[in-house]
């Protein structure tokens, strides 16, 4: 793993923002249990997830990090026999509720996973697809916006040439930073991020590390992790969750300092710790 | 930070209509009716048509009256025949063929190649063609004429492919350990082929031969100037024979009033197909996921 | 050393089967070919499309030997059905995949198979007797190249059906979440994702089907009242090429029986490029 950041240093361009120390809450979510297929695989996860700021979810495998993050777009819907109880309030709308409109939400709030899945279109219909299936249909803007999204992630100047081939052509990590730019493109208020750097190499991890970073502030981020390193790097808050009979809890919340150099459950001591030594 | 020219976000308890979806969607549930539809609708009407007549009796007596009346039995010896010997030839080059390209072509090789893309082509070739090919191949150059013996040959020739296919993918889904472990046993590789890798690979074989089956009783076209119109009590696989699908299209063709046994016919036929059909599910899903699980 | 004979024995007999069964196809159109010849050498390839007409019984000086008729039929009614069954091949298989419950689902695509089981006698019978009959009370005489078109749409659709559902079944799971996450609508995301990611495997169901149509026999013999006549409406009865050898063979002789194997030799043609076609474009996808 590499250290070169035990201690938190953070760039300058990553100084919390306002918004985050006021922490209001961007998703609230109470009592929420989730079972696949009858058996319980999340307990009563209460949390509340400051807009604006960066949370970690860490915990050792199995713990329920990406069900609980699938939760928060409902991504849990495509699972047979996936059963979620409780509230996750989203600017106030319990998105649990069964009237949600699927389609908006996953618009407000966007996913990336472990597994860069670009779809087998060009680079360039990669971007304009969600674009105009959500209306914009104007070829200048369209343009526009592709360019400047792909700016955004770093790779105009990779791609520029080749907006037209395919994108299953690209590198692992450009292929991350393009699904990264097709989740943007939508500016949405909340971004999910499945272990976005565990199926990179560490250099182009890196670069999608910093872009994370980079969205501080603009939008609420919730960034599932195996690497307490970047955890620590990257975080405002961290979420650990563990197995507790049997099921996955959340087990500790708060602020990155005090969860890693305070913990107030031994747990969490023990992991923060062993991966630490 | 809000963008004109992308929608507004949505307020979240709105549910809106999304049109496009709503449209393709009846679209689809259209087509989906109107495929149940036909389906129904053929079947159906075999059944009402077909079933008044059908007896026991339809099975065991002859035709009468151009087959106008009375029943269907040496169609169907001549059927069983054909199909015998069809399978008696196509089944071990079937065998052989599978055993060829699934175990001694890993690294490709030219012959391979040529085997699997001709049988490929074979496999599209239409029936007449088929029967054209019988006629002139089988009935004249070889001198069987129109007979049972043609008729089956050249139905080989046609499932052949079918069979190929099948039994290919039966002996390809043998874990390789197998093989290995026959190895390490210091076995032979015919003892190897015949005592482990053939019992693991016969579903695949056994779902192909009902395929291959399926498709022969279905054939007309090539029949017609192979085996033959004559539905006498056939006598040697020399003489000429027909089968129930040349027995149907007779009836139904070329003889005034003869479309009540035809349909008793068809009912029969699809009676055996579907048969056929359920045994495959069956054994599709018994035998070949027992084997999956096992792995 | 008898071992070594034995697998030696084991494999020369598994080439040689191999072999036979690779050769069968050369055979065909070797003896297709050589039964074409008389007619190829004393008639002519150009006689085949610009003779008067279809008469091919007076022999080679007093015989016309006009294809062209045929050869529109087996075009017009193989294209009508491609393009009928196409669409309802693909919302067949969308209807399994994207939008029948689960259970339906399943039940469809087996309702399918039985269509793809169902014989073409069969299917020629139930034109006969039940749609021509309709046909003929809206447009007499009922034989016609509707009639033909309408049961082959039904024959070929199970092809385009299964097929374009297993290639639908193969587009990757991560796909379907990514579009998920996007927002993107069930239409959007088969119309953007899923269509494009299945395409090949689509344009070889079509492909398939379309073999399937031009070498179809039986039922539009019984069904498109084989008149030899360039059609000029749907309502026209036509006559197939695959009809044609098929009612000609048992009394041709001759110049006449060599010409019914010159139109075999198309049809072979025919279908040898649309399998290499679609050969070509599923390993196309392979590399893609
Ligand atoms: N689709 C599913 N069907 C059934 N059980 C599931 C499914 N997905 C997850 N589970 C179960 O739910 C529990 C939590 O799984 P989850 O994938 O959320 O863990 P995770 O913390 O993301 O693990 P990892 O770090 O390995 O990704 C596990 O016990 C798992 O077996
Ligand atoms: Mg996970």
């Amino acid at each position: 793993m590499n250290d070169k950041s035990v201690s938190i240093d953070r760039r300058p361009w990553t100084k919390r923002p306002a918004c985050c120390e006021s922490r209001d809450p961007c998703i609230e979510v109470r009592d929420l249990s989730v079972s696949y297929g009858g058996k319980l695989a999340l307990r009563d996860v209460t949390l509340a997830i400051p807009l604006g700021c960066i949370t970690a979810v860490v915990g050792p495998s199995g713990c329920g990090k990406s069900t609980f993050v699938g939760t928060l777009n409902r991504m849990t819907d495509l699972v047979d026999g996936c059963r979620v109880e409780g509230r996750v309030e989203l600017g106030g709308h319990d998105i649990l509720n069964g009237r949600t409109d699927l389609i908006g939400l996953r618009r407000r709030v966007g996913m990336i996973f472990q597994n860069p899945n670009p779809f087998p279109l060009s680079i360039r219909r990669s971007l304009t697809l969600p674009l105009r299936r959500h209306g914009v249909r104007n070829r200048r803007i369209l343009d526009g916006k592709v360019e400047g999204i792909l700016r955004r992630v770093g790779l105009w100047d990779e791609v520029k040439d080749r907006l037209d081939h395919p994108a299953l052509d690209l590198s692992g990590g450009q292929q991350q930073r393009l699904c990264l730019a097709r989740a943007l493109v939508l500016e949405p208020q909340v971004l999910l991020l499945d272990e976005p750097c565990s199926a990179l190499d560490p250099i182009a991890g890196g670069v999608v590390e910093d872009l994370i970073l980079s969205l501080r502030g603009r939008y609420t981020v919730v960034i599932v992790t195996h690497n307490l390193a970047q955890a620590r790097r990257v975080a405002d808050d961290v979420a650990v969750f563990w197995v507790r009979a049997g099921a996955g809890a959340m087990i500790e919340h708060g602020p990155v300092e005090s969860v890693f150099d305070a913990p107030r459950s031994e747990w969490t001591a023990a992991y923060v710790q062993g991966v630490h030594g | 930070m809000p963008d004109p020219s992308v929608s507004p976000l949505p307020s979240l308890s709105e549910h809106r209509v999304d049109w496009p979806d709503r449209a393709v969607a009846s679209l689809v549930w259209l087509v989906a009716l109107l495929v149940t539809g036909s389906l129904l609708w053929i079947v159906g009407d075999l059944a009402r048509h077909g079933a008044p007549e059908l007896s026991w009796s339809f099975l065991t007596d002859s035709p009468r009256d151009a087959g106008r009346a009375g029943g269907i039995l040496p169609v169907v010896v001549s059927t069983l025949m054909i199909l015998g010997i069809c399978l008696a030839v196509s089944l071990p080059m079937d065998v052989g063929t599978a055993i060829f390209l699934a175990e001694f072509t890993r690294t490709g090789g030219l012959l391979a190649h040529f085997v699997r893309r001709s049988l490929d082509v074979l496999a599209g070739v239409p029936s007449i063609v088929f029967g054209l090919f019988g006629n002139a191949f089988f009935s004249i150059y070889l001198g069987m004429g129109f007979s049972i013996l043609s008729g089956g040959l050249t139905l080989a020739c046609m499932v052949l492919p079918i069979l190929i296919r099948s039994t290919e993918e039966g002996f390809r889904s043998v874990p390789d350990e197998y093989r290995k472990a026959a190895a390490a046993l210091g076995l032979s590789q015919p003892a190897t082929l015949w005592q482990i890798l053939l019992p693991v690979a016969t579903p695949g074989l056994v779902v192909g031969l009902i395929l291959g089956v399926g498709r022969a009783l279905a054939e007309t076209a090539a029949l017609l100037f192979t085996s033959g119109y004559v539905a006498r009590m056939p006598s040697s696989v020399l003489d000429s024979g027909r089968t129930l699908s040349i027995h149907i299209y007779d009836l139904a063709m070329n003889v005034p009033g003869g479309e009540s046994n035809a349909y008793t016919t068809a009912l029969v036929l699809i009676t055996l197909l579907l048969m056929i059909n359920v045994l495959t599910f069956w054994i599709a899903d018994r035998w070949l996921h027992r084997g999956i699980t096992h792995r | 050393m008898s071992r070594q004979w034995s697998e030696h024995l084991l494999l020369w007999t598994l080439r040689g089967l191999a072999m036979v069964a690779g050769c069968i196809i050369l055979l065909i159109g070797a003896f297709l070919a050589v039964e074409s010849v008389p007619a190829l050498r004393e008639v002519g390839l150009g006689r085949f499309f610009s003779d008067t007409s279809w008469h091919p019984s007076g022999g080679v000086e007093a015989g016309s030997f006009n294809f062209a008729p045929m050869a529109a039929g087996t075009l017009a009614v193989t294209s009508g059905a491609v393009l009928l069954a196409t669409p309802l091949g693909i919302g067949s298989a969308l209807f399994c995949h994207f939008y029948a419950p689960r259970g339906l689902g399943v039940a469809f695509r087996r309702l399918v198979e039985l269509l793809a089981g169902i014989p073409s006698v069969v299917y020629g019978i139930w034109g006969l007797v039940v749609l021509i009959p309709l046909i003929r009370q809206w447009q007499p005489p009922g034989q016609s190249l509707l009639a033909g078109i309408l049961v082959l749409t039904i024959m070929i659709l199970p092809t385009v059906a299964l097929l374009t559902e297993s290639s639908l079944r193969a587009v990757p799971r991560s796909y379907l979440q990514g579009a998920a996450a996007l927002g993107l609508s069930r239409w959007a995301t088969v119309w953007g994702v899923v269509l494009p990611a299945a395409r090949s495997g689509i344009v070889t169901a079509v492909l398939l089907a379309t073999g399937r149509a031009i070498g179809e026999t039986m039922a539009v013999l019984m069904v498109m009242g084989n008149i030899v006549q360039v059609p000029t409406s749907v309502f026209d009865p036509v006559r197939a090429l695959t009809a044609n050898i098929a009612l000609e063979m048992g009394y041709a002789m001759d110049a006449h029986r060599s010409a019914l194997f010159v139109s075999g030799l198309m049809l072979l043609a025919m279908v040898v490029v649309l399998v290499a076609m679609s050969v070509w474009a599923s390993e196309r996808s392979r590399y893609a």
